[in-house]
């Protein structure tokens, strides 16, 4: 792949016949070997397909050649994680539990990627059924940040985020449920949109908290994570929590200023704790976004600190509903038993990793008779003032807000053995899967050599906004986005 | 059980609610496209949802809500506008998701009611419907056809069913008995199920305590499970009673659990229990939005209810003027009720029709097992039989003649009557014969006729009748004998 080159430049050569899908595609897989993405270097890429991607894109070459209509994404190479269902390639979720496990059906979100003719070439690493942030969960090993390979590449969809920030592709989808798109492309240098819930269909990918999940696109740039949403977003009627919404053009505002834009700072996102070097780089992004005619002033969203907690009730408890299918009974793995609830133990405890487990046992004990209302039922209450803590500040007339993405940049391996440390990564990102709000991350600079994200969170279904003010950020920052 | 207990009975009451869960009518599942077909091959109808596959989604069923809506109005229940899918959470292989999708705290319907009789002083037996809630149905369980192994068919997974649970205000298994049958008759006439207790398309539950007589306090209650007949529940719920009165007797307690009749040794035994708590850490289902019916809505379906059993009840007495056995019967089933209607209002004559219904035409469906709305025999071409019949066309005897061959052949009664010889003779010379013939072989008979024994006319009648194999008209032969007498 031409480094230069954006996915929807290379769409366009595609579909001119001027670079021929196929030699794109080999590209892909001979930079994935080049920088070693698979199990023994960065261990971003669970599986790949190649003979299919090649297929794939012979299919995409002869389509033009017959004169059909160019397509957004024709011939564009892009990794799935491992979490979305496709029809080759496992849908391991990065556990044991379904490390073999094929899926008959494809996802919706893949189908409109290969309507839109994108070709997938790989299945993503990450933390086993996206419970961790920094991909160190995963059953087959965790995923390395190319950028550091002694540092985490974020989480869960660590993989994903790899495979673009080393450019193997320039999309990528990922999924969300607490900061799980976003925290890695900070951790990457590279873009990551997590929509507004209900903006894509969730049919077929794998549920972990029903209520927060959203599958995510990473891109190299804004407009690569524009094209790659705008592929796969809109009502699905396999999905009866997508919205019936219109989608807009989220390329059709690239180019504009941003006279009349309103930017809220929220101050609880600028906790004095914060290291000091990512506030300044967030500082200045804001003074950028300034100078860009948008006007920027003090918010607050009293509830944020209680953003944590909340989710950590909500998302177990949904988890632990979610994941009771994975039972040895008609697929994945099973340990034989001569009873069947030593069938259900031995097959749920030697296919879940500990932090699954751990969320599991969190969730049943939440849901429990006698301590629902304690728990799950106030986690509702506390996450409904977290969205009208949000509400309130867009109804005041503030368009977008910014933040940093993370607290701090990819931090090395094996050094965040408490749960409850891990889970303090995503205490800026899991407000917007609370309140169900489109959230980005893009680069803004480097702290210790080390990328760090920006943040813009808009009202529900206003991803427009969101990908206006990004595409404007992203071009005054320059290459002092990677600096 | 304890001899003791016969004796014990009188002092205790029984309180029973029933739980009756009903399959719905649909042509697909509650959550996905899969066929509700009874039958077929194990694992045939199921798909990635209904398989519970990693990232399938429920898509609810609108037809199985309009259904179920049915059902709840009929029930004289309040409808909500607003109610909530939730999980009921436990592990069982037959339930794939390891969830079961139903409605917990906000059911579809509350507060609905159905009167099963009168009490001694005239008043309604009311049986409260505490709710009705929409659920899907889990799969099933094999465990005697592979040895050493369990097997798990799906095709009933995802099933759209409602469950319609009883206040506990039922007192006796006749009483639990009657509201069955007065339960699904109602259904029947809403058709929203096919209501068929062998394909298992009509379940009952029923939660037993007893109590002595004028307590109010309610005493522990068990669950009785596994009957597969109405007869079979009011069989349970005696078993059930003795044996806690026998232990309340022997001063014992009740425990709470969960019982399985056993219909041939006539007694419940404890059920292995699914899961060692019932715990069941319901929530709100997060793939599914609430389930919102408009005020509009809710009223369309009410508006297109057809009549409801009492209402029919009280039609038939006023309009066709039947007597209550008459009404029982003929309004039992709607499709009855309907084929009976059309052929009292093509003949006429209500009373008439209802007596060939029931005399009949029911014996005739006895017989052959067919339900009403695969007869061949139209309404209409019944009432022209018993338009025949009163205007002297053919006789009542050989109508039933005709009738037989009617449901046999589906023809016409005025060809059977033609191509059998069965039209009745009314003809003046051709009776005269007869009589001729009938008079000349018992002239001693004739002579005490003569001479004053008039009960000795139905004996000409009669031998007049045989000799014109049953076609002759019996009043023309009954006028043309006094007649003659007299002449």
């Amino acid at each position: 792949m031409e480094a230069t080159l954006s996915a929807a430049e290379l769409a366009k050569r595609h579909a001119l016949g001027s670079v021929a899908p196929a030699e794109t595609v080999k590209q892909a897989f001979a930079r994935a070997s080049e920088i070693r993405a698979g199990p023994q270097g960065l261990n971003a890429l669970l599986s790949t397909d190649r003979e299919a991607a090649l297929g794939a894109a012979d299919e995409v070459s002869r389509l033009h050649r017959e004169g059909n209509r160019p397509r957004p994404l024709a011939g564009v190479p892009v990794v799935v994680k491992a979490n979305i269902a496709t029809l080759t390639m496992p849908t391991s979720c990065g556990s044991r539990i379904l490390e073999h496990y094929v899926s008959p059906f494809e996802s919706t979100v893949v189908t409109r990627l290969r309507a839109a003719g994108a070709i997938v070439i790989g299945k993503t690493n990450m933390d086993e059924f996206a419970m961790g942030s920094s991909t160190e969960n995963s059953a087959f090993g965790p995923a390395k940040n190319p950028l550091d390979p002694t540092r985490v590449p974020g989480g869960s969809s660590g993989g994903s985020a790899a495979c673009v920030a080393a450019g193997i592709v320039r999309i990528a989808l990922g999924s969300e449920t607490g900061g799980s798109v976003r925290q890695p492309a900070s951790f990457c240098g590279v873009v990551g949109v997590k929509p507004t819930y209900g903006r894509v269909s969730r049919y077929g990918l794998v549920a972990f908290a029903s209520s927060l999940d959203q599958v995510g696109v990473f891109g190299r740039t804004v407009d690569d994570a524009a094209l790659g949403l705008g592929a796969i977003a809109g009502r699905d009627r396999y999905d009866s929590t997508s919205a019936d919404v219109p989608v807009d053009d989220y390329r059709a505002l690239a180019d504009r200023d941003l006279e009349g834009v309103k930017i809220g700072r929220p101050r609880e996102y600028f906790p004095e704790s914060l290291d000091a070097r990512i506030r300044d780089r967030c500082d200045a992004s804001l003074e950028l976004l300034r100078g860009l005619g948008a006007t920027v002033r003090d918010v607050s969203l009293p509830h944020t600190e209680l953003a944590i907690p909340t989710y950590y009730i909500i998302a177990p408890a949904e988890a632990s509903s979610n994941l009771a299918r994975f039972d040895g009974v008609r697929y994945g793995l099973r340990v034989n038993a001569p009873a069947l609830r030593d069938m259900y133990e031995r097959t749920r405890s030697e296919g879940f990793g500990p932090e699954v487990t751990r969320r599991i046992l969190l969730g049943t004990y939440v849901l429990s008779a006698g301590y629902y209302d304690a728990y799950y039922r106030k986690a509702q209450e506390v996450r409904a003032l977290i969205a009208d803590d949000f509400r309130r500040v867009f109804d005041s007339g503030v368009n977008v807000l910014f933040t940093p993405t993370a607290p701090t940049p990819a931090f090395p391996l094996g050094t965040r053995s408490d749960p409850y440390d891990m889970y303090l990564s995503d205490i800026f990102t899991a407000t917007a899967n609370l309140a169900g709000i489109p959230a980005l991350s893009l680069p803004v600079g480097r702290v210790d050599g080390m990328p760090v994200g920006g943040q813009v969170m808009a009202s529900h279904f206003d991803e427009a906004t969101l990908f206006r003010v990004a595409y404007a950020l992203e071009r005054a920052l320059g290459e002092d986005a990677h600096r | 059980m304890s001899g003791s207990a016969p004796i014990a009975n009188g002092k205790y009451e029984m309180v029973v609610g029933l739980e009756v869960h009903v399959q719905l009518r649909t042509r697909t599942k509650l959550f996905c496209n899969c066929p509700t077909q009874f039958g077929e091959p194990p694992n045939r109808n199921t798909c990635p949802v209904c398989l519970a596959l990693p990232g399938s989604l429920p898509v609810l069923n609108e037809s199985a809500v309009e259904l179920a809506t049915r059902a709840a109005l009929a029930l004289g229940a309040e409808l909500h506008e607003e109610s909530i899918f939730a999980r009921k959470n436990y592990f069982y292989p037959d339930l794939p998701k390891g969830y079961q999708i139903s409605q917990f705290d906000k059911p579809l319907a509350t507060k609905g009611q159905l009167v099963i009789g009168e009490r001694g002083d005239g008043t309604a037996m009311r049986i409260g419907i505490t709710r009705v809630h929409m659920e899907e149905d889990a799969g099933k369980s094999i465990h005697d056809r592979f040895p050493g192994a369990s097997a798990i068919d799906l095709n009933r997974a995802g099933v759209p069913l409602i469950e319609i649970v009883s206040e506990p205000d039922l007192r006796s298994s006749a009483e639990a008995g009657s509201y069955l049958r007065l339960l699904r008759q109602l259904l029947e006439y809403v058709d929203v199920s096919d209501l068929n207790m062998e394909e298992g398309s009509l379940r009952v539950d029923a939660n037993i305590s007893v109590r002595r007589r004028g307590a109010t306090q309610l005493g522990t209650k068990t669950e009785v499970k596994n009957m597969n007949s109405f007869s079979g529940v009011e069989r349970a719920l005696e078993a059930e009673f003795a044996r806690q009165v026998d232990i309340l007797e022997n001063g014992g307690v009740i425990e709470q659990q969960t019982l399985l009749w056993d219909a041939d040794r006539g007694t419940v035994r404890p059920a292995r229990s699914k899961e060692g708590s019932h715990d069941y850490r319901y929530f709100p289902d997060p793939d599914l939005p609430p389930l919102r019916l408009t005020k509009d809505w809710i009223e369309r379906l009410r508006g297109h209810l057809p009549e409801l059993p009492d209402a029919k009840r009280r039609r038939f007495a006023e309009q066709h003027r039947l007597g209550t056995y008459d009404i029982d019967v003929l309004t039992a089933s709607p499709r009855i009720a309907e084929y009976f209607e059309a052929v009292a209002h093509a003949h006429g004559d209500a009373k008439t029709a209802a007596n060939w219904i029931m005399g009949e035409v029911l014996a005739v469906l006895k017989q052959s097992g067919l339900p009403i709305e695969r007869f061949p025999v139209r309404p209409r071409d019944v009432a022209t039989l018993l338009d025949m019949v009163r205007s002297g066309a053919v006789s009542r005897s050989a109508a039933k003649r005709i009738f037989a061959r009617m449901a046999e052949t589906g023809d016409l009664p005025a060809q059977i009557a033609e191509r059998e010889g069965l039209a009745q003779v009314g003809d003046e010379a051709q009776l005269a014969a007869w009589v001729d013939e009938v008079l000349a072989a018992q002239p001693a008979e004739w002579d005490r006729y003569r001479g004053g024994e008039k009960k000795l006319l139905g004996v000409f009648v009669g031998a007049v009748m045989k000799k014109s194999g049953g076609r002759a008209d019996p009043k023309k032969v009954n006028q043309l004998l006094t007649t003659r007498a007299s002449g």
